[in-house]
């Protein structure tokens, strides 16, 4: 029995139809459905222990903070980080690279220094350091990616000079799926004195990760995109870097002791979450890790490369069809990028859906990445672990109608 | 059975335009882009004799939606005053399409309502400077302009 057929019972929405069809959900990437033990705990929190954290001190107010606490616990294993100090709850992703920007990057960096990114990035690891590049007079460099869908790392050795203070970078691409070499990039960095912060957005649903193995400084990942509740997510931070760094969000719970004209600051990590946290979208993350490491994070793997496999075995055989990124499943996560020429993805994207077939379409957030494809933008399948075979099926059964339906490659309008 | 993609008028424009293209000489231009999905849409006019909109051309990369919208909005406005065209409302636009549009799709239908008024703008602008005096003469209106008695 496959990864997929085991845990489609643990998924409710998979029972839905659209349009009399099965729901095919193909767009884990944008977010990942949620399993009923995270639904459960969310329920079970609600219904049982629902109380603030590190206030009350009745028996309700002890429980939040212990299950609050304990999901800190859970994601410190989940990412190998050495202590819960380094561990902060987040909205997301993109609140976490926020955080960084106004705690870390504004004392360190000063005028003339740079931040090395890449033509890859999600906008969330773009416009932050744009709006602090133009602030502090910082230059952005960026590393190129190669036709195959890679980073070109001949030219980040070269983008790689005294002058870069830091190197932030997705770890696995949400377009083309790519798997970046963290781990070198993090020695080559680190040796040329920068700081590394690793966008696991992607990452974090489909990889083992181990950060203290890679030795990444920042790591920051969201919960909804692993089956956890929207509105969670994590930045992890090396503890003496975020040791004397000061909060970025005013506001209780970060402080220790305030005066009407001063304060002084907590402890870590609660130093950086201000105000009452997402009490139960923790409880919720940290349900979606139990459920993940239930399953095995190398049979995840394992399940996601297979997939990746057929599915590029598959929708190479769709005629006109244009795939993008790296062929080799070893260097691939479960997203994949496609376009029929002269389809508008939008509308690739709206006939699938009229099959029950649920995939994203657009830029993705990565503009850049889409102009260096020379396309407006791309229609994208993306996996979890409930994504069997016969979704990759019913993708490419759908994708052979719509070609017909849209009259893939002899659709531009002409411009006469 | 599936339900029909967009419906007849939505893909027969798109699949065959009558006014895609570029507009030589043109009078006013627009280009916007729709935040959302990245679509980039181009519109071109010039004006007649009497400054009622006279041709208006579109282009760029854009959906069936907006492409059809794009087509039929040109349709709607040519001939007529600038003031009547700046008065043409979305949901004339909608009706116009004959197919249900859902929520995410909207921006599709307004970007070229919205580069069309960029451009007709700027036109206005145009004929306003030349002219020296107002650039908003009463004219026929297009069918479907909001509060107009047909």
């Amino acid at each position: 029995m496959s990864l997929a057929d085991r845990v489609r019972p643990d998924f409710p929405i998979l029972s839905r139809t659209i349009d009399g069809h099965r729901l095919v959900y193909l767009d884990s990437a944008a977010t990942a459905q949620k399993p009923r033990p995270v639904l459960d705990a969310v329920r079970l929190f609600y219904e049982r222990s629902n109380a603030n954290v590190h206030r009350s001190i009745h028996t309700l107010g002890e429980e939040a903070t212990e299950l609050y606490e304990g999901a800190r616990d859970r994601v410190r294993a989940f990412l190998g980080a050495r202590q819960r100090e380094e561990i902060v709850f987040t909205k997301g992703t993109t609140e976490a690279i926020n955080i960084v920007v106004h705690t870390w990057a504004r004392r360190a960096l000063v005028e003339g220094d740079e931040i090395l990114l890449s033509e890859m990035e999600h906008h969330s690891n773009l416009v932050p350091w744009i709006l602090l590049a133009r602030e502090r007079k910082l230059r952005l460099r960026h590393v190129p990616v190669t036709d195959e869908g890679t980073l070109d790392l001949q030219a980040f050795e070269r983008l790689l000079t005294r002058r870069t203070r830091l190197v932030a970078l997705a770890h696995v691409s949400n377009v083309l799926g790519t798997i970046n070499p963290v781990a070198e990039i993090v020695e080559r960095a680190q040796a040329a004195g920068a700081r590394v912060l690793l966008d696991g957005a992607q990452a974090a649903p489909h990889l083992p990760v181990d950060v203290a193995a890679l030795g990444a400084d920042f790591y920051a990942f969201s919960g909804h995109k692993l089956g956890a509740p929207t509105g969670i997510g994590v930045l992890y931070g090396r503890r003496e870097i975020l040791e004397p760094l000061e909060p970025f969000f005013g506001g209780s719970e970060i402080i220790r002791e305030v005066w009407l004209d001063r304060a002084t600051w907590n402890d870590l990590p609660w130093r950086f979450e201000p105000g009452t946290p997402p009490i139960a979208g923790a409880i919720g993350l940290g349900a979606a890790i139990d459920y993940v490491e239930g399953l095995g994070r190398e049979a995840v793997r394992r399940h996601d490369t297979e997939l990746v496999e057929e599915a590029l075995a598959r929708l190479g055989e769709v005629e006109d069809l244009e795939v993008y990124g790296p062929r080799d499943p070893e260097i691939r996560a479960g997203v994949i990028s496609f376009n029929f020429p002269g389809v508008h993805p939008h509308d690739l994207s709206a006939a699938l859906d009229a099959e029950g077939v649920a995939v994203r379409a657009g830029h993705h957030c990565a503009q850049p990445l889409m102009r260096r494809l020379g396309v407006a933008g791309t229609a994208r399948a993306s996996f979890f672990v409930h994504t069997g075979a016969d979704d990759i099926a019913a993708l490419v059964a759908a994708l052979h109608r719509a070609r017909e339906l849209l009259g893939a490659g002899r659709l531009r309008p002409s411009t006469h | 059975m599936t339900a029909p993609l967009y419906g007849g008028v939505i893909l027969e424009r798109f699949r065959h335009p009558r006014h895609f293209g570029e507009l030589p000489g043109a009078d006013a231009v627009h280009e916007d882009v729709n935040p959302l999905c990245g679509d980039r849409l181009r519109v071109e006019l010039r004006f007649g004799a009497d400054r009622e909109v006279e041709t208006v051309r579109f282009q760029g990369d854009a959906c069936a939606i907006a492409t059809a919208s794009a087509d039929l909005l040109a349709e709607m406005v040519e001939g007529h005053s600038v003031t009547a065209a700046l008065g043409l409302e979305r949901d004339a636009l909608l009706r116009a399409l004959e197919a249900p549009i859902r929520a995410s799709r909207l921006p599709c239908v307004s970007l070229p309502l919205a580069v069309l008024r960029g451009a007709l703008g700027a036109g206005a602008e145009r004929i306003a400077a030349a002219r020296g005096r107002d650039a908003a003469p009463a004219g026929p209106g297009p069918s479907g302009v909001a509060g107009e008695r047909r």
